[in-house]
């Protein structure tokens, strides 16, 4: 059950997924966070940090994860959570994989297409709406806690700020960026 | 459709679709993105297996489907040099590294996850992370083209997820279907076609 619950999810976001990884994000949490209640809002970020500083896409990375996370913490034994592992990944990557090769056989004829050019002029637009939203779903207090808790309130805020200056402007290398984001953790928060 | 690549003597196959896509997916951090000057390397200047103006298109293609970016410019090489065989070997080359990692990680995370030290480091990566999703929020917004006649479209968007809970299956399908209509409208109103 829970393996075709995790099937049908997946196979949605690969679907729909416009945007990239990032783009899936908040198609990804509202599935797994906001409806399935598979994880925390706080594990999930976690699974976005080990996928920027392991090598992969992100939502293969996520789905692998999520999949063995939802049969893991539905009770299932450590091959059961493998299973759930394979069924959200594949799910992921099966509307992927029929579409490309179906574009792939009129290639010329979908690139030039008038009606996929007007499809993706409400699109495009749409999807910086994705990524906004899968942002502020994460200003959450699982992730900054609460100013009940001041320093740690106040630690993850400036973080946040530092870390944006560092990619948006300087360019920083985002696994450099978490990395530095760990040792501040680690010298001011442990 | 010109297919002028002779798929036994360009020295691809399969099997070498598959350990070049794992290598790059074993390779390449920070998602499907920074792997386009790595499979630009392999395919194009290397073993010129596609020219780069096609290479190109196919990114462009690629890009704006729906799924997971790699997987679609895996599939799509693997197709192209050898049909549906050679698109399975890439996609499951390209899979499969993310996959036994994640698999490692997601198995043994959950011991280290309770030690104080580690959980310190992870309070501090976590407002990172929300850092590193808001900026390419920004970026996309300047290389999507809005304008003020549009940006109502992405902040609807955004509000409609955040605050009132909508499935963004029908954000995305709302703005597809509206695209398409407002596409058609303002052509009638062009005369520019009289089709209907």
């Amino acid at each position: 059950m829970i393996y075709l619950t995790l099937f049908i999810t997946f196979f949605q976001i690969g679907l729909f997924g416009f945007g990239g990884g990032y783009g899936m994000l908040s198609l990804i949490q509202r599935e797994v966070v906001i409806h399935h209640h598979w994880m925390s809002s706080a594990e999930f970020t976690n699974i976005v940090a080990v996928s920027q500083m392991t090598p992969g896409p992100i939502g293969i990375n996520s789905a692998t994860y999520c999949g063995y996370t939802a049969a893991h913490n539905a009770g299932l034994g450590d091959a059961m959570a493998v299973l759930g592992s394979v069924v959200a990944t594949f799910a992921l990557v099966l509307p992927s994989f029929v579409l490309m090769i179906l574009i792939s056989r009129m290639f010329m004829k979908y690139k030039d297409s008038i009606t996929i050019q007007y499809v993706f002029m409400g699109l495009r637009p749409a999807v910086v709406g994705l990524l906004a939203a899968a942002t502020l779903m994460l200003l959450s207090a699982d992730n900054f806690s609460t100013p009940d808790n001041p320093w740690y309130f106040y630690v993850s805020i400036a973080i946040f700020i530092a870390s944006f200056i560092g990619t948006f402007w300087v360019k920083v290398n985002p696994i450099k960026m978490m990395l530095m984001a760990a040792f501040a953790g680690l010298l001011l928060l442990w | 459709m010109a297919e002028g690549y002779n798929h036994k003597e360009d020295g691809s196959s399969p099997h070498r679709l598959f350990k070049i896509f794992f290598r790059i997916g074993l390779f390449t951090f920070g998602g499907g993105y920074t792997m386009i000057p790595v499979i630009e390397k392999y395919v194009v200047d290397r073993n010129r297996w596609i020219d780069r103006e096609e290479f190109l298109d196919l990114i462009a293609l690629a890009q704006s489907c729906p799924g997971v970016f790699a997987i679609n410019i895996s599939t799509f090489i693997g197709y192209k040099l050898h049909k549906t065989n050679g698109a399975l070997y890439a996609a499951l080359g390209a899979a499969l590294p993310s996959f036994l990692i994640i698999l490692a990680i997601a198995a043994y995370f959950h011991q280290f996850r309770n030690v104080e030290w580690v959980a310190a480091c992870f309070n501090g990566i976590r407002p990172a992370v929300v850092a590193l999703i808001a900026a390419p929020t920004f970026s996309l917004a300047k290389s999507a083209g809005l304008t003020l006649a549009n940006c109502w479209i992405p902040a609807a968007s955004a509000l409609l997820i955040w605050l009132l809970g909508v499935n963004p299956v029908y954000i995305i399908i709302a703005a597809g279907v509206g695209g398409y209509v407002y596409g058609m409208l303002s052509e009638d109103d062009n005369g520019y076609q009289d089709g209907k």
